[in-house]
């Protein structure tokens, strides 16, 4: 063995503790990824169910509170679709279960720039192809909800969140929010039940089918069927519920794939 | 001899040595993550089992380090063993890990570990540089507790997240103070923390 301070001495030691190093993380990477991989869709799942109100509906309380058997059951009702956003058509040549719209996004050749959009997102790309959920109940022929991914840019963060839709497709069923990182407390407080709950039953359409649901500035107004009160001092947050909602609702969203559903195309049209 | 110094490295780092209100240091981390008990209690187990066993692995091999990398030997090792902390917390505590998100990975650059692996295991058998790591870890993690608890309480009315104060916007009486969840209240409550140590313990003072 040469001098602890040789050069040979430092290289063999560096050599030695980088394969070393290598080997730990390496084993803890690779032995913990299915538990991290079935961690990361157990989560996705408790969001959709919350967003579409089942687990509230059935067994009343939030997702993140059930077992893994509950949820199984739950999701079970849930099929996954993907849908063309420009087209509005359903893709039949790609398995929901492998697609990753969020990998999609960030792709130049799988996602399309948002250029001046009638609704700013905050966002510069989304995907052309999203991944969609039918909630069929059992014995139901025909769903009773659609949840749609959405995201967009509040103070600090991006906003990843679900739309639950009911059949009617203008109805909002539940809006929940899965990843953000804005100030807890303030714009944090999407993530408040109580301000969650406010989401169902407004319109998310006005009557002539415009983008019209928003996050009021202050208390939203008695009656008005549209507006949530805004999150008390959190108005760029609140701006960006309102904005990534009416994008994702509009023509550049989902609004393609909303008009054929409307003329009674089945969800499993293309699958 | 040996048990007392094996008691007084475990011991010491709690409030005579506080690595955060004597020696000021992980300061970033400690503002960050004490919104809430729960994180708080996570990112303190996280931080302790890091300066423990890095310092165990670095005293368990001081003798063979070469001094003109040896800091960087130290980097290494502590980062290995953040990732690995990293990893088991997104395999087990995935709730956890995501509010934590990056703070995890920042403990590499907590001067509290780098600190006692270059000050304390460097010279000291690994035994008691394992002790020296635990009561390190444990003195941060009892300020974060003590700055978590008054956060969470006053400024979301609940402790591990039971309500204690009910709050005005869920139908309650309580008004949270918004002060509380941004970081800066840290650095007040830090503060108070510091000179409430300082007026029992006067031979903390520095000289002016």
């Amino acid at each position: 063995m040469p001098q602890r301070d040789s050069f040979a001495g430092t290289l063999i030691t560096a050599t030695i503790l980088c394969i070393a190093c290598s080997f730990v993380v390496s084993v803890a990477a690779v032995g913990l990824r299915d538990k991290q991989e079935a961690n990361k869709v157990l989560d996705r799942q408790k969001n959709i169910l919350d967003a579409a109100g089942l687990s509230y509906g059935e067994f009343g309380k939030s997702a993140s509170e059930l077992s893994k058997e509950q949820i199984d059951e739950l999701y079970s009702w849930v099929s996954e679709e993907l849908v063309d956003l420009d087209t509005g058509e359903f893709v039949s040549d790609a398995k929901p279960s492998d697609y990753d719209a969020r990998e999609a996004a960030e792709k130049p050749d799988t996602s399309v720039p948002i250029v001046d959009p009638q609704f700013d997102p905050g966002v510069d790309r989304r995907e052309k192809i999203a991944k969609v959920y039918f909630v069929t109940k059992p014995g139901s022929d025909t769903f009773q909800q659609v949840v749609l991914p959405v995201y967009g840019k509040g103070l600090w963060s991006t906003l990843y969140g679900y739309l639950a839709l009911r059949s009617d497709l203008k109805t909002i069923q539940g809006l929940t929010f899965y990843e953000h990182a804005e100030t807890p407390g303030l714009g944090g407080e999407v993530d408040n039940p109580a301000w969650k709950a406010q989401w169902e039953g407004k319109e998310l359409y006005d009557d002539s089918g415009k983008p019209a649901a928003l996050v009021y500035k202050g208390s939203a107004p008695d009656g008005n069927p549209y507006a949530v009160d805004g999150l008390s001092g959190a108005t760029i947050t609140s701006r960006g519920v309102t904005n990534l909602l009416r994008y994702w609702a509009s023509d550049d969203g989902y609004g393609p794939f909303l008009a054929r559903l409307r003329k009674n195309e089945s969800p499993t049209a293309g699958s | 001899m040996a048990r007392s110094k094996a008691a007084s490295v475990l011991v010491d780092p709690l409030i005579d040595n506080n690595p955060i209100a004597l020696q000021i240091l992980g300061i970033c981390s400690a503002l960050a993550v004490t919104t809430k008990m729960e994180t708080s209690i996570v990112m303190a187990v996280a931080v302790i089992a890091v300066t423990a066993f890095s310092n165990l692995a670095v005293s368990a091999i001081r003798n063979y380090i070469p001094s003109s990398i040896r800091i960087i030997v130290q980097m290494t090792i502590i980062a290995s063993l953040v990732i690995v902390v990293d990893q088991i917390l997104k395999a087990y505590f995935f709730d956890i890990s995501k509010q934590l998100s990056v703070f995890v990975g920042l403990i590499i650059t907590n001067c509290i570990v780098m600190g006692r692996a270059e000050g304390f295991a460097m010279k000291n058998k690994p035994g008691v540089s394992f002790l020296d790591g635990l009561g390190n870890g444990l003195g941060y993690g009892l300020v974060l507790l003590f700055v978590a608890f008054f956060r969470e309480l006053f400024g979301s009315g609940s402790l591990f997240g039971y309500t204690i104060l009910p709050l005005t916007r869920n139908g309650g009486w309580y008004n949270p103070n918004n002060l509380m969840l941004l970081p800066p209240s840290a650095f007040f409550l830090i503060g108070l923390l510091i000179w409430l140590i300082r007026s029992f313990k006067p031979e903390q003072i520095e000289e002016a």
